[in-house]
């Protein structure tokens, strides 16, 4: 299942995902992780991987890493498959598990990777980077997890790779340490570099990618700038009581999109629930109990994938 | 560019304790403690080899054993880690890795064979230096198949189990290899110690007797371990390429 080995690497710019299908093998049956997916990215964007947990993300990551071999379709990286562009030198990533190795500082460990690249950064500004200069000289057991993830991150940037991939750098991170890891990696992106990164963090896409790419159950189902996937999954719910609702009325209400009923209980997930909520108490004075939170990234997913169930299967 | 990965290694595994305590330590207070009450004793259980320069070659047998599989109890614990899959999407290649691995095993090995070859001196033994010479390139050569096997465990043993996996095979290997008492006659015992790699590393001590310290079976016990280890470290690198 390798793939082809495309031309020079200045001829075939960016990244490509085609068909790209896995499936596992687990005690309950076979998983299909991804379910061919195509994806392309040009140099020099950064792209968030958004998704809840089991959409696919890591392992998509790992195909286009080449650490898991796809049961079907290519992977294509500035022209080269995987491993080829991992051999060349112009991959650095940071995956979503992993602790450092031990007995080293945290300048040392930086100065190993960095000796198995061809033309790596400078240790110092890869440290700067990272925002790391200060721990330099600290053992890597005696970090905490944050200053664990930044020298992962220092790590993965010393390489001076064409494309940085990032597989939920933040996950159990305070949110201080969060705001100083995003801060290290400005300062990496604003060097033109091709990122991809996966997080279950809306904000975090918004915030940092040029492009959100949401996946759900092993399959891509929107892709679009932040502020377009912002409005897709920002949803609000409006839960309430409302004895005799009347479903077709509660649907044609403005900002609704979808209507459950659950005996006397009504829920409205709503794309403005701003001008749902005026219109339900105006047009259903008996409402009482009402509660608007916000729906959440699980749920504006399970609703995405409702609706195009069959889409993007392989 | 490899040379900056082996010496940080070196540093590594020089800076970690237990290293100190098992290659070095273990051997040479055995040593003291088996050799030295019978510093007198110039035919060890018939041996014809003095017991200064047979528990000398043993422990050194011992301690090398240890440091060149602790190579793999180094791999197995970076893949449980997720060490070795952050190497594998750099370009280091395989092939670098486990030399880089067995150099760092054998550099611990060397460090042993010093350490009690001056232990040695200490309880009188004294040998022509070309005896010294042959005696540590028998066992240099003896360490390649365990250098093979380490790769093969470290790959196959998870990190959990890889201690008690590796002190259990040292002690089996060193027991029946003659580590602690010189393995004569011709019994079943004998037969089988003589198929083992460590009994050829304990029978390095015999270079001065007069003859070749291994003969031709020596040779090709060591031979065919080599092969088959090698082959099993290959089946055990390429089965090991999926998520740990």
């Amino acid at each position: 299942m390798r793939t082809e080995v495309a031309p020079a690497r200045e001829a075939v710019g960016g990244i490509r995902l085609a068909a790209l299908a896995k499936t596992f093998q687990s005690p309950q049956g076979p998983v299909r992780a991804v379910r061919g997916i195509d994806l392309d990215i040009a140099p020099g964007e950064t792209v968030a991987l958004l998704g809840p947990n089991g959409a696919g993300k890591s392992t998509t990551i790992e195909m286009l890493l080449g650490l898991t071999r796809p049961d079907a379709g290519t992977v294509s990286v500035f022209g080269l498959p995987p491993e080829g562009a991992v051999d060349a030198g112009t991959v650095g990533a940071m995956l979503q598990t992993g602790s450092l190795i031990r007995d080293l500082s945290v300048r040392e460990l930086v100065t190993m990777n960095a000796s198995l690249y061809p033309e790596p950064l400078k240790v110092d500004d890869a440290l700067e980077l990272a925002g790391i200069a200060s721990l330099a000289g600290r053992r890597t057991q005696k970090l905490s997890g944050g200053e664990t993830q930044r020298t992962r991150f220092a790590v993965a940037i010393v390489a001076d790779p064409e494309l940085l991939v990032l597989d939920e750098p933040t996950v159990a991170m305070d949110v201080e340490s969060r705001r100083a890891f995003w801060t290290a990696m400005r300062a990496f992106v604003a060097r033109e570099k091709t990122v991809v990164f996966a997080t279950h963090y809306l904000e975090e896409a918004d915030a940092y990618a040029d492009r959100v790419v949401l996946m759900a159950t092993g399959a891509i189902v929107a892709d679009g700038p932040p502020t377009e996937i912002k409005a897709m999954v920002g949803s609000r719910r409006i839960r309430a009581t409302l004895p005799g609702a009347d479903r077709a009325l509660l649907a044609a209400l403005p900002g609704v999109t979808e209507v459950d009923l659950r005996g006397e209980a009504i829920v409205l997930i709503c794309s403005d629930s701003d001008a749902a909520l005026r219109a339900l108490l105006d047009a259903s004075p008996a409402v009482r109990d009402i509660e608007v939170t916000g729906a959440g990234l699980e749920e504006a997913f399970v609703q995405l994938t409702h609706e195009e169930p069959a889409a993007e299967a392989a | 560019m490899s040379s900056t990965y082996l010496r940080l290694e070196l540093l590594r595994m020089f800076r970690n304790r237990r290293f100190f305590i098992f290659s070095l330590g273990f051997p040479i207070v055995l040593y003291y403690l088996i050799a030295g009450p019978n510093k007198g004793n110039d035919d060890l259980g018939g041996s014809g080899i003095s017991a200064p320069v047979y528990y000398m070659i043993g422990l050194v047998a011992f301690g090398a054993m240890t440091a060149v599989l602790s190579a793999g109890a180094r791999i197995s614990a970076e893949r449980s880690t997720g060490w070795n899959r952050q190497l594998r999407i750099t370009p280091l290649t395989t092939r670098e890795y486990f030399r880089t691995k067995v150099l760092t095993g054998y550099a611990a090995a060397c460090a042993t064979i010093v350490v009690m070859y001056v232990a040695g001196a200490t309880l009188g033994v004294s040998l022509p230096a070309l005896d010294w010479l042959e005696m540590t390139g028998l066992i240099l050569v003896g360490l390649v198949p365990f250098a093979a096997g380490a790769i093969a465990m470290g790959h196959l043993v998870p990190v959990d189990s890889i201690g008690p996996a590796m002190g259990g095979t040292t002690a089996i290997l060193a027991f029946l290899g003659g580590t602690w008492f010189p393995i004569t006659g011709d019994g079943v015992f004998a037969t089988v110690a003589k198929l083992l790699p460590s009994y050829w590393l304990v029978q390095a001590s015999h270079v001065g007797l007069g003859g070749a310290a291994w003969g031709r079976t020596g040779w090709l016990v060591v031979a065919a371990w080599t092969v088959g280890m090698t082959a099993l470290a290959f089946r055990a690198y390429r089965r090991d390429t999926n998520r740990v």
